[in-house]
């Protein structure tokens, strides 16, 4: 009730920004709606968009359940992004290891760079926020350095071997050859290793349990420093995992960046929308997935600026995000009734 | 007689549960009233119900006969009820007035107006005698002191009526017969006051009359002066209890706990345990005495293992543990039942079950080969339940919701169901009523006669000489003393806590058995 009533609202308060730019809502939405699910292709791509978004959903909820902040997913991401890119391309092996291997090297990279925050808050309690920040600029940099000496000079990657490939034609044929693959599989079983590991999990007990109360654990006998490590090490393979979606799905190669991805930081938001919880992340990436991909068509189809078109994508997630003012708002109507 | 405050009849469910089953409460003007009842009665309830953070089922409150509807908190400030939280409310960086004025601030063109507002606080403070320096910081006064900041929020904010949540629970023999005086002023000035508290002798030190309740159900409302404590207690616990714990004689064994020497810092690196020696043994309880803030603290975090130790040895089991981690310690056998429950003995925001296995999760059959079982802990759970009487409405229901008391008991379940051979119980029966105290001291004298050895640690004088073999006084980071509790008075005690010699404590002894006969 309460999701759908914010979804509303923001299209409502979207709508009004675009009336007074002067353009069309009825035509800017029907654009959006078809943008997402006009067919096959735009179903296509849009599960394509979900699924990087799922995993650094997953990597920023995973911290947050164990007590960590971490806003290093954008830079674990892109090392793992380049991770894959490079073991894609540079090996030559067959389908069964290769694969494997260049997602096994993002989720290392990732990991690798969510280790060293994990390592700096337990031994020196360096606060996690402010390292994975600047590991976020380290990345960036570095990641572009390494495209340059991999390619000779160059700024991107070459293609990946198709044995390394997410590409799937049936996937692509089914979706009126969208460039959709099997990287939503991915992060959809990471969604299950998550929940797995949190619920099922010795592991996931002492890491909710430190995340919950860090003394209360220590007193009994939990190694806090060991699980704030062990989580910082978990949601960067997500956050890596993430990266490779573009590497060896989407892209195939990694070109060099002016700036970040953004799908990182988004991950903030999708993690928050889901409260944290592996299913949610599945809506919150969903949610966002299908508006960052369906807002393209709005200026194809509907003349809408592309700045107008971020404002309502902005509007509709606030609503979201502010659910809890309209759950308030809800009790106090109600109360209202009462009182009558 | 006029009433200012009357209760009549609430009813408030959560569910299907009845936190408060048609209970009535009626205030005097000018009585300190007592709200008598386990952990777990509805007290608190009722009391938010009349502050306005509840709504009732069913009943009506009453301000000065006129029947009101406390629909927030600010209604009942407006009604001049104020509420002394037995959990502070103050921001320590803040100075008293501050903090009082805080929410409510007192402007002059927009500008917050600090000095008058003292000077206000600095009166009300001398009519009450509180004694209280507006200017001081929270941090750097004591608990005593920050209650009475406390009291004097409510006051400045215009209260007649003060309720005060359990207030003696975090304070010194000392500071409590102070806040008895400071609450027979406030009458003497016209305000009338509701106490909730467990504590009998309270009640028939400072109440006029007491409203007892028991599972949610009013029992009745007695005058103080025609009852005792023992029909006090029967009324809230619902059968006889004892008061002094019955047990038969220690046959002590041979040693468990060795402690040899041993140096502790806190954490501003100042000595707190100053070359202290301690040998506990099997069948024996040994209780701790002294003055909150000698040494206690950093005693029990170097046994457990939270706090490395500057020098010396401690040995448990005749094994070495000094330095160790706490879980190698806990397989020596150590049990810990720790004295801030909230902060080292439970997490708070897991359920019962996940609770009860904290110290027991990683091995089987609560895990295996990593993966937990949690059927196997819900049995535990349960089991722990039953045997411990903890009151919750099962093994999911998440800790925070249970009564400090249930709280306690499912920390103890836990630890004496490990059947440690040395069980450190610190505080065991801080905030908790007669019944629950009754059960604590049962189980830690079970733990000796199965020859275990106890370490109790306590401000309580009663609880030592009630429950020990030996006492043990710690002055200063050292044990200045060894006694025997049959041999030895409170006052003897208190002198040797406070740090005089054996031979001054002496005089004191036989003066005190001079009174005796």
């Amino acid at each position: 009730m309460v999701p759908i009533i914010s979804i509303i609202l923001g299209l409502l308060v979207g709508a009004l920004v675009m009336i007074f730019s002067g353009y069309n809502p009825v035509n800017g939405y029907i654009a959006l709606w078809n943008g997402i699910f006009g067919d096959a292709y735009a179903i296509g791509e849009t599960i394509r968009q979900i699924s990087p978004y799922i995993l650094a959903g997953l990597a920023v909820a995973f911290a947050f359940r164990t007590g960590l902040f971490n806003i290093g997913v954008e830079g674990q991401l892109m090392v793992g992004w380049f991770a894959a890119a490079y073991v894609g391309s540079a090996f030559t092996m067959p389908m069964y290891i290769h694969l494997p291997l260049s997602l096994l090297a993002a989720a290392a990279a990732g990991a690798l760079w969510g280790l060293i925050p994990g390592l700096l808050k337990a031994k020196f309690r360096v606060h996690e926020v402010i390292v994975t920040i600047m590991m976020n600029y380290i990345a960036l940099h570095v990641v572009n350095a390494l495209i340059k000496t991999v390619s000779g000079g160059g700024f991107k990657t070459e293609k990946i071997q198709p044995t390394a490939s997410l590409r799937s034609d049936f996937l692509s044929n089914l979706t009126d050859y969208s460039t959709l693959h099997y990287g939503i599989f991915i992060a959809l079983s990471m969604v299950i290793v998550m929940w797995f590991i949190l619920e099922k999990t010795k592991t996931g007990f002492e890491l909710k349990s430190v995340g919950f109360n860090e003394n209360a654990s220590h007193y009994a006998g939990m190694n806090v420093n060991k699980n704030i490590v062990l989580s910082m090490i978990i949601s960067g393979a997500f956050a890596g995992l993430g990266g490779a979606m573009e590497a060896l799905g989407t892209f195939g190669n990694m070109t060099s960046r002016g700036g970040f991805t953004g799908i990182g930081f988004d991950g903030i938001a999708v993690a928050l929308l889901g409260a944290n919880t592996p299913l949610g992340v599945i809506f919150g990436a969903s949610l966002f997935g299908s508006l960052k991909y369906g807002a393209n068509n709005m200026p194809n189809a509907a003349n809408i600026p592309l700045e107008i078109v971020s404002i309502v994508i902005a509007l509709i997630i606030f609503f979201v995000a502010s659910g809890y003012i309209i759950r308030v708002a809800i009790l106090r109507m109600n109360k209202k009734k009462e009182a009558k | 007689m006029d009433y200012v405050i009357e209760m009549l009849n609430i009813t408030k469910k959560f569910g299907n549960f009845y936190a408060n089953d048609n209970i009535t409460l009626q205030l005097e003007k000018g009585e300190i009233h007592a709200l008598l009842g386990e952990n777990g009665a509805g007290k608190s309830t009722l009391m938010n119900v009349l502050f306005g953070l509840y709504q009732p089922e069913d009943g009506e409150i009453r301000v000065n006969g006129t029947k009101v509807n406390v629909t927030n908190p600010n209604v009942a400030n407006d009604l001049g009820i104020g509420m002394v939280h037995q959990h502070f409310m103050l921001v320590e960086n803040l100075t008293v007035t501050e903090n009082i004025i805080l929410g409510n601030e007192p402007k002059k063109m927009g500008i917050v107006n600090i000095k008058d507002a003292a000077k206000d606080v600095e009166e009300i403070s001398k009519l009450y005698g509180l004694n209280v320096d507006p200017y001081a910081k929270i941090e750097d006064i004591s608990v005593g002191m920050q209650q009475r900041v406390e009291i004097l929020k409510t006051l400045y904010r215009g209260a007649n009526i003060l309720i005060f949540d359990e207030p003696t629970a975090s304070l010194t023999p000392q500071e409590i017969q102070e806040l008895i005086s400071i609450m027979k002023k406030l009458i003497t000035e016209g305000k009338s006051i509701i106490l909730i508290t467990h504590k009998l002798q309270e009640i028939m030190d400072v109440s006029d009359r007491v409203t007892v309740i028991r599972k949610g159900k009013g029992i009745g409302t007695v005058v103080t002066a025609e009852t005792n404590p023992e029909e006090l207690a029967t009324l809230m616990v619902g059968r006889q209890v004892t008061f002094k714990t019955e047990k038969g004689p220690s046959y002590p064994k041979e040693e468990v706990l060795h402690i040899e020497n041993l140096v502790v810092t806190d954490n501003r690196g100042i000595e707190k345990v100053k070359g202290l020696n301690l040998s506990v043994r099997r069948g024996e309880i040994v209780g701790l005495a002294g003055i909150d803030g000698n040494g206690q603290t950093e005693l029990i975090e170097a046994i457990t293992g939270l706090r490395k130790s500057k020098s010396g040895s401690i040995t448990i089991n005749e094994i070495d543990v000094t330095g160790k981690k706490p879980r190698e310690i806990t397989k020596v056998g150590l049990g810990h039942i720790p004295q801030d429950r909230h902060k080292h003995g439970l997490v708070l925001e897991f359920s019962v079950g996940h609770n009860a296995a904290l110290q027991e999760y990683y091995h089987e059959p609560y895990s295996k080969n990593g993966i937990m079982n949690y059927r196997s802990v819900s049995d535990y759970a349960q089991k722990i339940i039953k045997e411990y009487d903890v009151r919750t409405q099962g093994e999911n229901e998440l800790v925070r919701a249970l009564s400090g008391g249930n709280q306690q008991k499912l920390i103890i379940g836990r630890e004496v169901s490990r059947d440690p051979d040395f069980l450190i119980a610190a505080l065991p029966t801080r905030g908790l009523d007669v019944g629950a105290i009754e059960f604590i001291h049962k189980r830690l004298i079970e733990q000796r006669d199965n020859g275990k050895a106890v370490f109790l640690i306590s401000f309580e004088l009663d609880e030592v000489m009630n429950v020990s073999d030996r006492i043990a006084v710690i002055h200063d980071g050292q044990i200045v003393d060894t006694v025997i509790p049959t041999e030895t008075t409170e006052q003897e005690l208190g002198l040797l806590m406070a740090g005089h010699t054996k031979s001054e404590a002496l005089k004191a002894k036989k003066v005190g058995d001079d009174q005796n006969v």
